[in-house]
């Protein structure tokens, strides 16, 4: 079954009263435990089409299918539900709660879940060992470099043990070694937690390592490659 | 990760604009502190002063409110010894009072016929030592009396003590050392023509044999009054000391004598009676227990008595002018403060909020409900409250306390002389509370609005915030 299944989607910006079109009648199947990333020029709807998937915006026409489940006609506190159940986010910037130490950061999607505590230290212990930062477990984000606050932003959205995982850009930020790197670790964790995971990116690096490209420009799904375990990084 | 450890670190985060915030909010509570002890003292100081004047509770003949200034003798309290007993001996009432003691109100005119001066004056007789138990009464500690003077202990049942007004205005402030009183102007002096010959024979008929009226060492007045049936009858009285009143109106009319000798002067050989019998509680509390029980005794055991019963605040509206005047700028000065206090918190939250946008977005994409992103924003609105109530109150107290030993000392609203300046904070459970609650309630809702926006937030525009 599909994890992720978007049937004629449409979704049209406004700047003041002049309509934008950003996304249309996009229809996308994505498999389970595949490495899917969403490419294209910038203004070619990625980041929208991204936003739609994580449910963190609504199309204007058009179905989502996540995990076997419309996501349409949720309201917004189920949505939020939804999303913290079946949706990690991997951003560009990082975006780590800056007040909180990196175990912390890694632990509070299991909070939200109300997951007991010894079963989410059990789980930040095991993640944090899994990116290689049980030394850095009570540094805050201030005190980590760039690769390593990645790290730990992909520890977050593992957390939960989620469907799928979107992440938008993640190495655009960073060097190109350490974003080699990044994207190693999302390969590898991808195989250990069996997840889905969704980019958008212009990283070549990261194209060659996905098993589906999907290429966009101006709003529309120009072609999509499916490929076999892409060892290209391995 | 509990929600006030993560208030407290987001707090943190800016640590000037919290500590301004937190700044804002302990000047509002001290403000608000220091004037409601000061409101407390005053009106303590003020209830102290009338319950230790009129007593908590005065029966009086029904219709003396309405007419007896112009005539006590009519509208008196007859038999009114009967009346203190059945009070002081009913099991209910009794273990609720202090002191019930008869007075005598009325007004006549005083007159120094050597100076050839005279003035309207407003009368009070009590019974002394009922008067004195009246002045102990501290039941909020104001303080204790001044002590009764020997002129008050032993002065003879026609001394009279008058207010500084009346003896300028008698012209005898010379005779009774009065300081800062002046003279009159030479040419203004009367001729001081000889007392009228009536007038004469009426006072000397009322002088007590045991008070002859030569060989004293002090000033004489006449005072005439209306007895029973509106026929005029003098007094003549000895001036053992004046007393200042605090209000020039009461100063110039005040006299104060013995009860025994204006019973004398108004009723005559014919039974005495009283305008109105005092009766002091332990507590104010107990006030509205003591009436109910003073008119169910007024309605069976003293029903033959045209009574009416009255509460010190009914007896002296500028009390409850007083309070309602204190009060109202107790709540204006509270409200500004409030408002100030709304704004900083609001702005600070507004600040942080717009701070951390993307934060807001990246927390909704994790899946935080709206709700619980506005838990988030109200619970540092909440720690706000507690630390700068606490903290405000702390520095409130030490304030007060000192204070309360510097040794100020101001004029009371109702009052003649200096008293030390005393804020009434500690034990002032109410205001305390009050203050606590109000700040912590309007640190909530100037942190509840800014919440709702950031819950209102969408997500992918919080997380392109730059």
């Amino acid at each position: 079954m599909d994890v992720l299944r978007l049937s004629h989607i449409h979704k049209t910006y406004y700047l003041g009263r002049v309509p934008v079109p950003a996304l249309s009648d996009i229809t996308l199947e994505v498999q389970p435990d595949r490495f899917t990333v969403l490419s294209g020029p910038s203004g070619s709807g990625k980041t929208t089409l991204l936003n739609l998937i994580g449910c963190i915006d609504a199309p204007d026409r058009g179905e989502i299918d996540i995990g076997g489940r419309s996501v349409i006609s949720l309201s917004d506190d189920a949505m939020s539900d939804f999303r913290l159940r079946n949706i990690g986010f991997i951003f560009q910037n990082f975006n780590l709660i800056p007040v909180l130490t990196a175990y912390e950061n890694i632990e509070y999607p299991l909070i939200l879940t109300h997951a007991p505590e010894r079963q989410r230290r059990q789980r930040v212990t095991e993640l944090l060992e899994a990116v290689g930062l049980t030394q850095q477990a009570r540094h805050w984000p201030g005190q980590l470099s760039g690769g390593q606050r990645q790290r730990v932003a992909i520890a977050r959205a593992l957390a939960v043990s989620p469907q799928l995982v979107l992440a938008d850009e993640p190495t655009a930020n960073l060097d190109t070694h350490t974003g080699a790197s990044i994207i190693a670790l999302m390969r590898s964790m991808q195989h250990e937690y069996h997840v889905t995971f969704v980019f958008s990116s212009h990283d070549p690096n990261i194209l060659l390592a996905a098993d589906d490209a999907v290429f966009l420009q101006d709003g529309r799904i120009t072609s999509v490659e499916h490929r076999q375990l892409a060892g290209a990084l391995q | 990760m509990k929600a006030s450890a993560l208030a407290l670190r987001n707090l943190l985060r800016n640590r000037r604009r919290s500590i301004t915030t937190l700044l804002a909010m302990i000047v509002g509570a001290v403000s608000i502190l220091l004037f409601g002890g000061y409101v407390r003292n005053v009106v303590y100081g003020l209830q102290t002063g009338y319950v230790r004047g009129t007593g908590h509770l005065q029966l009086q003949q029904r219709d003396f409110q309405q007419f007896g200034s112009g005539d006590p003798v009519v509208y008196g309290v007859a038999d009114y010894q009967r009346v203190i007993n059945v009070l002081t001996s009913d099991p209910v009432l009794a273990p609720m009072l202090t002191v019930v003691t008869p007075i005598i109100q009325f007004n006549g005119i005083a007159g120094n016929f050597d100076a050839g001066v005279s003035s309207a004056v407003a009368a009070i007789a009590v019974d002394v030592p009922g008067q004195i138990e009246m002045h102990k009464w501290d039941d909020y500690g104001v303080g204790a009396p001044p002590p009764p003077t020997d002129a008050t202990l032993n002065s003879p049942e026609d001394g009279v003590t008058i207010g500084t007004g009346v003896a300028r205005i008698l012209q005898l402030c010379g005779a009774l050392n009065v300081p800062n009183c002046p003279s009159p102007p030479p040419a203004a002096k009367s001729a001081g023509a000889p007392m009228p010959r009536d007038v004469a024979q009426l006072a000397q008929d009322d002088a007590p044999a045991a008070s002859p009226r030569v060989a004293s060492a002090h000033p004489h007045i006449e005072l005439l009054a209306a007895t029973a049936g509106g026929a005029p009858n003098v007094a003549r009285l000895q001036v053992f000391e004046t007393q200042a009143q605090g209000v020039k109106q009461l100063d110039e009319v005040f006299i104060g004598m013995h009860l025994t000798q204006a019973q004398r002067l108004l009723y005559g050989r014919s039974a005495p009676e009283v305008t109105a019998i005092q009766v002091q509680l332990q507590h104010t509390s107990q006030l509205p227990a003591a009436r109910q029980r003073v008119q169910q005794l007024i309605a069976t055991t003293l029903n033959e008595h045209p009574l009416a019963v009255y509460d010190f605040r009914e007896l002296n509206p500028f009390y409850g002018r007083s309070i309602a005047f204190l009060d109202a700028i107790f709540t204006f000065i509270s409200v500004l403060i409030g408002a100030i206090v709304l704004f900083t918190v609001g702005n600070t939250m507004s600040a942080a909020i717009v701070e951390r946008t993307v934060e807001i977005g990246t927390l909704r994409a994790m899946g935080l409900r709206r709700l619980g992103l506005r838990r988030l924003f109200v619970s540092e609105g909440l720690l706000l409250g507690l630390i700068g109530a606490a903290a405000g109150e702390l520095i409130a107290i030490l304030l007060v306390t000192l204070i309360n030993h510097s040794g100020i000392s101001y004029t009371p609203p109702v009052g003649a002389d200096r008293v030390p300046l005393t804020l009434r904070v500690l034990g002032e459970t109410p205001l305390l509370v009050g203050t606590a609650a109000g700040l912590i309630a309007v640190a909530l809702l100037s942190a509840w609005w800014p919440a709702r926006r950031a819950a209102a937030l969408r997500i992918v525009e919080a997380l392109r915030h730059a």
